[in-house]
């Protein structure tokens, strides 16, 4: 084994530490050459562990240019890093220079960067854009090693599949290593590949196991609602008991919202702050310095808290609301008490009963270190379409060459020729069967078969699109001095559709504080400070998670088995008993549905355990049987545990409705008119450079000279639906929006297995998901009803308005209503 | 499909949901904002858009032609996306122009994308007066006495906060007397909200929009737009 060089051994023992095992195991694989993937709790010195090697090495031969760089998937974790590195640099007085690079470093220090570059850089994923820059292969040429943190934050996504492209381009450039660093997961064997073929797999000790405990209103407890408001005083009391606290939520909206909560009970003024993704970058630094210097007694935070920065301080973590998946809440727990040794406390706070439910199960799952997750899905081919023509611009290419390359890549290790081929027709020429583009070709063939960019525009254009996250378009919000003067202080960002509904004098809840809209200016919304009004809270697509498949299968499996109910608060207890005596309980096999008439309409609820969106998928392809069937299906509603269905007549044959070709003859038919889809088209279209990021402070009258994605999608699905943008879209979409393989999962689980259970009236299970009736939303087809209903509605409630004659006045005699209803 | 009529003076025209307008009377069909070749100038320009736009486009309007048989059909300016437009219809969309123009006498009239007349079947104008209506590309802020316009240009879209979402949606736009906007008809072309200045700035005294919808069109009135949550 290993041992450390004199300097090194003298600065560990100065430190009071030792070399631990997985320590030394990395120090083996460098020397070796090899490979390696380091999996270990937090607190584990994981990342002292990744960069050992490369200091040892810059020790013995100090040398100029880039020898290691490290690619995180945080910008803030990069910062981080690159100062806790310098303390053993300097400690040891070694020469290793350290620099970090982002979308956010000055111009002038990234091209010095380019110049000459740091020993270590620190950088993301989209920071390996250098890679497609014409000197790139110089730059890299003695790249040594490459430390990529929080794999598994990044495996599996498409940054991640971006990344596993650029890696496999810096083995073709140099003979560097690559080394990962990841925190326990449930695919180890997934994460080793994406790392190499042959890396070497070290997996660290676990840390002592976490504390859990769980908390709940003195008050009955909610039957539904995810926000956990009721709650707030029970946080603020644990929030007192320790000394400093993250509170976890699962939403923005839900951050906004607990937040304003506690702050009406915080009668002791303790310092709480909160913290998510929206805010403005100035006030999370903010937050971030508070608690690293201990001024702050609690953080309300979303995910924007769950990866990498070691707060020293945190002795408690708070989860309100559902944890959705073990994993998930192992990471959570982890960042109290960045130490290995001693357990991380963590409260639960369930917002409703099912919630309870759910937190059992995951506490059940923790102890068993039962970890969820689906394996890496393929990589994208609109990734894959970005990375091409990157290549390009970094200098011409042979596709054979460059085939060989990307299924070198884990996440294209399927990827066949002609579907290489015909990413690579996409970036070309568009790829379009029936017309061709070729006078506007963006990549030229030489005679050899060599690829290059057309012209210098193709260049730029590249340049201006790289990266994989394609968010909506965001508008500022400014606070401006009490009397509405001044620049005014940027607080953060909300979805210009939010904006958009709001009219000057409208007051809502942003970073903790209640803002009065004064009016949009350029690409800023204005607001003031207006307390004590009720607010609106800002909704943000696309910010819930799905419960995972491990978690659902273990509350089916608690729910059905009395035994396991001891640990439940007594009125879950009763909640459960009651059910049984009423109706039966879902198992941990085969399928439960009731169905009930109420209030003049007929209900089907399904416990299918499967999770939101598959339940929302599911719901879609019912009704539309229902509909076939004559039972006129009204609506659906979807929670994370149950589907209901309402429709006006009783739903029969209730076998029939689940039979295993639901997935088949439905499916094609909605898949290509959901809104689901065409949301996810946008993103595919504008990572693969089809159609350019909205950027910001393009004016408001230029939009419609833009192209609206939706068309494009509507134009190409009718005369090319095998365009490969569209198999890109569709592959997405079966992977996560709709969730297609925990569908067909349920079907057959449920085959020959269904319990029906027709009842007199609703269940005590079926209660939550009837009280989110209303919630939830109505998917794209049912728009022109949702209009019609909104014109009725109107009509109904303006009939005396016009006669005010509120709407448009017009000379006499003519009908300013039109005749048109 | 069932179109809406909306009366002018005594003039009936009818709303059609696919985004044009028909005079009865006179028979006409009245598009806007074609932008045929949409797709093939942003090429040019390194936007490597579906080329299958045009022929979208006029599929839609041959359906139109054959359900409304007009004596004329007026197209109100940009019905190319740039003056080179015309020249890059491929050989079988300029057939379909053709046999279009065979059951219509087509007028075209120029717009900003389109300003140079070509030599497509039809006739090239500026602006078109026929009965109290005048037909041009961009609503002019001041009407003759007694003149109603009908225009294009804008590319009007509303959107309504529904129940469950909010619904964003292409639409005519009128004030019920002097002026009506007609939604873009093209494959590929985005909207200008109505509550924008450049096309609420043209309604002082209210608006209403029809918007379009799969089988009939919506109406709301210009305060029930974007936040209907609050009005109903």
């Amino acid at each position: 084994m290993a041992s450390l060089p004199e300097r090194f051994e003298k600065w560990f023992a100065a430190k009071g530490w030792g070399l631990r095992a997985h320590q030394a195991e990395m120090l083996d694989a460098a020397q070796d050459g090899a490979d390696a993937l380091l999996i270990a709790p937090t607190g584990a010195g994981k990342t002292l562990a990744g960069f050992l090697p490369s200091l040892v090495a810059l020790a013995a031969r100090p040398r100029e240019g880039l020898h290691t760089l490290y690619v995180s998937p945080l910008k803030a974790l990069g910062t981080d890093i690159a100062r806790n590195l310098q303390i053993p640099v300097a400690e040891m007085g070694l020469s290793v220079s350290i620099e970090t690079r982002s979308g956010d470093t000055p111009a002038n220090r990234r091209a010095r960067q380019k110049e000459m570059a740091p020993n270590i850089l620190l950088t993301t994923p989209e920071s390996l854009l250098l890679l497609s820059q014409e000197n790139s292969g110089v730059y890299f040429k003695d790249l040594a090693c490459v430390v990529v943190d929080e794999i598994h934050a990044l495996a599996g996504t498409k940054r991640g599949d971006q990344l596993a492209l650029c890696l496999a381009r810096l083995r073709a450039l140099s003979a560097t290593r690559i080394v990962g660093l990841s925190a326990t997961v449930a695919h180890p064997e997934a994460m080793r590949r994406f790392v190499g073929p042959e890396a070497r797999l070290v997996q660290a000790k676990e840390g002592a196991a976490p504390e859990i405990t769980l908390a709940l209103p003195e008050t009955e407890i909610p039957w539904s609602g995810h926000m956990g408001l009721k709650s707030a005083e029970l946080v603020l009391r644990k929030i007192a008991q320790a000394k400093m606290s993250i509170v976890f939520v699962n939403t923005r909206a839900q951050a906004e919202l607990l937040f304003a909560e506690i702050w009406r009970h915080n009668e002791e003024n303790l310092p709480i702050a909160i913290h998510h993704g929206s805010l403005d970058i100035a006030q999370r630094r903010k937050v971030e310095a508070a608690m690293a210097e201990g001024r702050l007694r609690g953080v309300i935070a979303t995910s924007s808290l769950d990866l990498g920065i070691d707060w020293g301080g945190v002795d408690q973590v708070l989860q309100i609301g559902a944890p959705k998946g073990v994993s998930r809440l192992l990471q959570r727990l982890g960042r109290a008490n960045h130490r290995l040794d001693e357990p991380s406390r963590a409260v639960l706070v369930p917002a409703n009963r099912f919630e309870v439910l759910e937190c059992e199960a995951a506490m059940a799952g923790v102890a068993e270190a039962a970890l969820d997750g689906d394996p890496p899905r393929p990589g994208g081919l609109d990734v894959l379409a970005q990375h091409v023509l990157g290549m390009a611009c970094a200098g011409k290419f042979h596709p054979d060459d460059l085939y060989r390359e990307v299924v070198s890549a884990a996440p294209y290790e399927a990827l066949s020729r002609p579907d290489f081929d015909a990413v690579l027709g996409f970036v070309e020429d568009g790829g379009y069967a029936l017309a061709a583009y070729e006078r506007y070709r963006k990549l030229f063939r030489d005679s050899e078969g060599f690829l290059y960019p057309a012209n210098a525009k193709v260049v730029q254009q590249f340049r201006m699109n790289i990266g994989t996250i394609v968010e909506a378009p965001l508008i500022k919000i400014r606070l401006l001095g009490r009397r509405g003067g001044g620049f005014g202080a940027a607080l953060g960002e909300v979805e210009e559709y939010f904006v958009n509904q709001l009219v000057p004098g409208d007051s809502f809840m942003f970073a903790g504080r209640v803002l009065k809209f004064i009016r949009l200016r350029e690409n800023a919304a204005e607001v003031v400070e207006a307390p004590g009004k009720e607010p609106k809270v800002p909704a943000y697509a696309g910010a819930r998670l799905p419960l995972t498949t491990n978690l659902a299968a273990r509350v089916r499996a608690m729910l059905h088995d009395p035994g396991c109910w001891g640990a439940f608060p007594e009125q879950v207890r009763d909640w459960l008993a009651l059910q049984r005596r009423r109706s039966r309980l879902p198992g941990p096999n085969g399928l439960l549905v009731e169905t009930f008439p109420r209030a003049g309409r007929w209900f089907m609820v399904v416990y299918a355990f499967e999770g939101r969106n598959a339940h929302q998928t599911l719901g879609l392809l019912l009704t539309k049987r229902m509909e076939r069937a004559g039972f006129a299906p009204i609506g659906f509603v979807a929670s994370d545990y149950v589907l209901a269905i309402w429709s006006a007549y009783r739903p029969e044959k209730i076998e029939q409705l689940f039979h295993e070709d639901l997935l088949g003859d439905d499916l094609e038919e909605w898949m290509e008119t959901s809104s689901l889809l065409r949301r996810a088209f946008r993103q595919v279209a504008v990572i693969a450079g089809l159609i350019p990021r909205q950027l910001p402070g393009v004016e408001k009258n230029r939009r419609q000279v833009t192209v609206n994605s939706d068309l494009i999608y509507d134009v190409l699905r009718r005369h090319q639906p095998d365009h490969i943008l569209l198999r890109a879209t569709r592959a997405d979409a079966a992977h996560g929006l709709i969730d297609l393989s925990r569908i067909a999962a349920l079907l057959a689980r449920a085959k020959g297995r269904i319990t029906h259970m027709a009842l007199s009236r609703v269940s005590p299970l079926a209660v939550p998901v009837l009280l989110e009736i209303g919630r939830e939303h109505v998917q794209g087809e049912a728009e022109d009803l949702l209009l019609a209903e909104a014109q009725a509605l109107i009509a109904e409630a303006g009939e005396d308005e016009n006669v005010h004659g509120n709407f448009i006045h017009g000379p006499k005699g003519q009908n300013m209503l039109f005749d048109h209803t | 499909m069932t179109a809406a009529p909306i009366h002018f003076r005594n003039e009936r025209l009818m709303l059609d949901p696919s985004g044009a307008a028909f005079w009865p009377a006179k028979r006409v069909l009245i598009v806007a904002d074609l932008h045929f070749e949409k797709s093939s100038s942003l090429a040019a320009r390194g936007a490597l858009l579906p080329p299958f736009d045009t022929r979208a486009t006029l599929e839609r309007l041959t359906r139109l032609v054959r359900l409304y048989r007009p004596s004329r059909l007026i197209a109100l300016g940009d019905s190319f996306h740039d003056v080179q437009g015309h020249a890059r219809l491929s050989k079988d969309d300029r057939t379909r122009l053709e046999a279009i123009g065979r059951e219509a006498q087509i007028i075209w009239i120029a717009g900003n994308h389109d300003a140079t007349p070509h030599d497509l079947p039809g006739q090239c104008v500026a602006e078109h007066r026929e009965g109290p209506f005048v037909f041009r590309h961009q609503a002019q802020p001041l009407l003759g006495l007694r003149e109603i316009e009908l225009s294009g240009h804008f590319h009007p879209k509303a959107s309504i906060e529904s129940r469950a979402k909010r619904v964003s949606r292409p639409c005519f736009v009128s004030d019920g007397s002097t002026r009506l906007i007609l939604p873009a008809f093209g494959a590929l072309t985005g909207g200008l909200d109505v509550r924008e200045a450049p096309i609420a700035r043209l309604f002082p005294r209210g608006l209403r929009v029809f918007m379009l919808g799969q089988e009939q069109l919506y109406s709301f009135a210009l305060e029930q737009l974007g936040r209907l949550a609050e009005v109903a």
